[in-house]
């Protein structure tokens, strides 16, 4: 059930490869490598984050941030703007002689929904670029795999990158200190 | 399955290259060895040099074990108490606002005393969870967990009395801006209803932060589930995490943008709070101090209830080398920062009343320190000022039984200033004639112990179910994480140290 339209994955027999890493710092150098290959449809996965392992990986900077602005500034402007509203037009009552339009006294309102709208963009944006919710995904068929919340470092290849070969990809993952290799199954 | 410590003795080198041999520092078994030494650097922030397995069981077993029957004891109480609060909250509703002991000029007292109090104690959960990580203050990973669900029950605590409070609880809803059939709109410039969307605002924000946080820890949970009960729902709230680095992107992102926006919501609220009373124009109230004074204060009784929580729970759960003595050293030292700050605005705020000039100003704070609530404002004072003093002394800053009568004392002297500012103000109207005094009546008292029984019964759901500990942030801050730096663990072959120790190829771009 992803948010952002239904995955990509992968067709035909295979999902792809599967390499467990012994430590942090292997995966480091073996993404290093992957990603000099030129593969494209990849990923690494990790108890924790590792640090500095989105350059290894060639990521490119996450575009969350600018969901967050976009969605704060539109919080920050609804608030602002009921608040005018209310005063202004629908209800305009004197109380303690202040003005209709105090602009001051709407200011901690505005602020307040400009946070509320900017964290749930930052929370409900974080969830649409990882594709979250999604139950289901072929690593999951992994035994090993459980323990990618423990302390296991993967690396998985996917069978539709251009550069996929299940037995050459598979050596070139053994030869970069990789413990052990699984070839998966198409879910 | 695997012993909880499966190697005592962390054999690779150390996190901190000053400290060479495990004698020194990395080996630090016994808790005296673990404070900063000038000589041989900073020690590793968790003892008993784990590996990444050995933290995921510690904090998960105690989770996945049989319910144990310590947390009876502690449960059984708690729900006797949130109990207390239905039968008194029901009585409220049931005979009015006259059960308290509320009158006229008194109309706020234990309520909103307890109202401010409750919220100030959430505020050191967002401060260690969202502000000590802006400061990159690696040793918040441990408790932040805990002390962000201490902040979202406080805050459940605190939501409380405003809504019971109103009277005709039956139109609580006008405080927020529904579109009705009257046409009638609330009061956007006044600080009542800034305190409705501020509070609001920050519990909503505080879960979102909490669940962020929780997530790859509730994947923990999914993958080692023994049972199909606790996989559903483990596995249902963990939204189908992978751990994959092209997630943990965006979520590192959203974590931290989530901690920019905290910082200031968190110090927007107590600020919002004090407003309530400080835009007033009542004497004692009416002062522009109020805003820091009750951040500050806020932080302080926050972190004596992470405290409170934090020393039994690292007991009760042996978690004690991964919640170290230096963890208490720290927040005891940020408990003595902000009760010295605390009791500085004491001070300013009398040299103000004087200075003033203002007869019915310097009337109201003589009269807090020597009229009929003087009881209250001494035991404010030497709770809150003088009493945290002793954390000058490192003896104390690591002694489990000071800590833990300090971290009560406190929030005794918090709960005592709030009750001096809202009641000592009130008691005494502009015309004598006016003057009245404030006597709690069992309903008052039921209240405040029935929000210690909710607050305490969603502590310990809190704590049976959910992992108390952020592992995935834990494992972070452990030597051999890093992948660039200190630690090559044995199993590595002689060829990859030797790549390692080029620091060439080890220097991608921008890491350190």
């Amino acid at each position: 059930m992803p948010l952002l339209g239904a995955p990509r994955l992968p067709q035909g027999p295979n999902y792809g490869i599967l390499a467990e890493f012994a430590t942090p710092a292997d995966l480091y150098h073996a993404c290093q490598r992957v990603r000099d290959a030129g593969f494209t449809r990849w990923d690494a996965h990790t108890p924790f984050p590792v640090h500095g392992l989105e350059g290894a990986m060639g990521i490119r900077r996450s575009p969350l941030p600018w969901i967050v602005l976009g969605m704060g500034l539109t919080g920050a402007a609804l608030g602002f703007g009921l608040q005018y509203w209310v005063h202004t037009t629908a209800y305009p009552l004197v109380i303690s002689g202040k003005p209709y339009f105090a602009w001051p006294a709407m200011i901690p309102i505005t602020f307040e929904l400009g946070v509320l709208f900017a964290a749930l963009g930052a929370v409900f944006g974080m969830l649409g670029l990882n594709r979250l919710p999604m139950h289901h995904h072929p690593l999951f068929t992994s035994k090993v795999f459980e323990r990618v919340t423990d302390d296991a470092f993967f690396i998985s290849i996917e069978s539709w990158d251009p550069r996929f070969d299940p037995s050459a990809t598979g050596k070139l993952l053994e030869s970069l200190g990789a413990r052990r290799v699984e070839l998966l199954e198409s879910e | 399955m695997t012993p909880a410590i499966r190697d005592d003795t962390y054999k690779g080198p150390l996190f901190n290259p000053k400290a060479q041999t495990g004698e020194q520092i990395g080996l630090a078994q016994t808790e005296a060895e673990l404070l900063d030494n000038p000589v041989a650097g900073r020690p590793t922030l968790i003892l008993r040099s784990p590996d990444f397995h050995s933290i995921t069981e510690a904090v998960a077993e105690p989770v996945e074990r049989p319910t144990p029957s310590g947390w009876w004891f502690f449960f059984i109480p708690s729900l006797a108490l949130l109990g207390l609060l239905g039968v008194a909250v029901s009585w409220l509703f049931w005979e009015g606002i006259g059960v308290w002991g509320l009158n006229v000029p008194v109309g706020w007292s234990w309520d909103i005393t307890n109202f401010v109090f409750w919220i100030g104690i959430g505020h050191a959960g967002t401060l260690i969870s969202a502000i000590l990580f802006l400061f990159r203050q690696t040793w918040r990973t441990s408790i932040n967990r805990a002390a962000e669900a201490m902040t979202i029950f406080a805050v459940m605590c605190a939501l409380l009395f405003p809504g019971i409070h109103v009277g005709r609880v039956w139109v609580a809803y006008w405080m927020f801006p529904l579109p009705n059939q009257m046409g009638v709109w609330p009061n956007f410039r006044s600080p009542l209803l800034w305190d409705v969307f501020a509070v609001s605002v920050y519990g909503t924000v505080s879960v979102l932060f909490w669940y962020v946080g929780l997530i790859p820890d509730l994947a923990m949970m999914r993958d080692r589930a023994k049972t199909r009960a606790r996989k559903l729902v483990y596995g249902f709230f963990a939204l189908g995490w992978r751990g994959s680095v092209r997630q943990w992107h965006h979520y590192e992102s959203a974590y931290l943008v989530l901690a920019a926006l905290a910082t200031p919501l968190v110090l927007s609220v107590h600020s919002i709070v004090s407003m309530d009373f400080a835009v007033s124009l009542l004497p004692g109230w009416h002062t522009t101090i109020f805003p820091p004074y009750f951040v500050a204060g806020a932080i302080f009784s926050g972190f004596a209830m992470v405290l409170t929580l934090m020393v039994i729970c690292r007991k009760v759960f042996r978690l004690e080398h991964i919640v170290t003595l230096r963890h208490f050293d720290y927040m005891a030292k940020i408990t003595l920062v902000t009760g010295t700050m605390v009791g500085f605005a004491y001070g300013t705020e009398f040299f103000t009343a004087w200075y003033s000039g203002n007869p019915y100003e310097f009337f109201t704070f003589l009269n807090r320190a020597g009229g009929p609530y003087a009881w209250a404002y001494w035991i404010m004072v030497s709770c809150n000022v003088i009493s945290p003093q002793v954390f000058w002394f490192k003896k104390a800053r690591t002694s489990i039984p000071i800590l833990f009568v300090m971290s009560i004392v406190i929030n005794i002297g918090m709960w005592f200033e709030r009750f001096v500012i809202i009641t000592t103000s009130l008691h005494r109207d502009f015309l004598p004639s006016a003057w009245g005094y404030f006597t709690p009546t069992m309903w008052d008292v039921a209240c405040l112990l029935g929000s210690f029984g909710l607050f305490f019964t969603m502590f310990c759901l809190f704590v049976r179910f959910i992992p108390m500990v952020a592992t995935a942030e834990v494992k972070t801050v452990l030597p051999q994480a890093n992948p660039h730096g200190g630690s090559v663990p044995e199993r590595e072959s002689e060829a990859h140290r030797r790549d390692l120790s080029g620091p060439g190829e080890l220097a991608p771009e921008g890491a350190s």
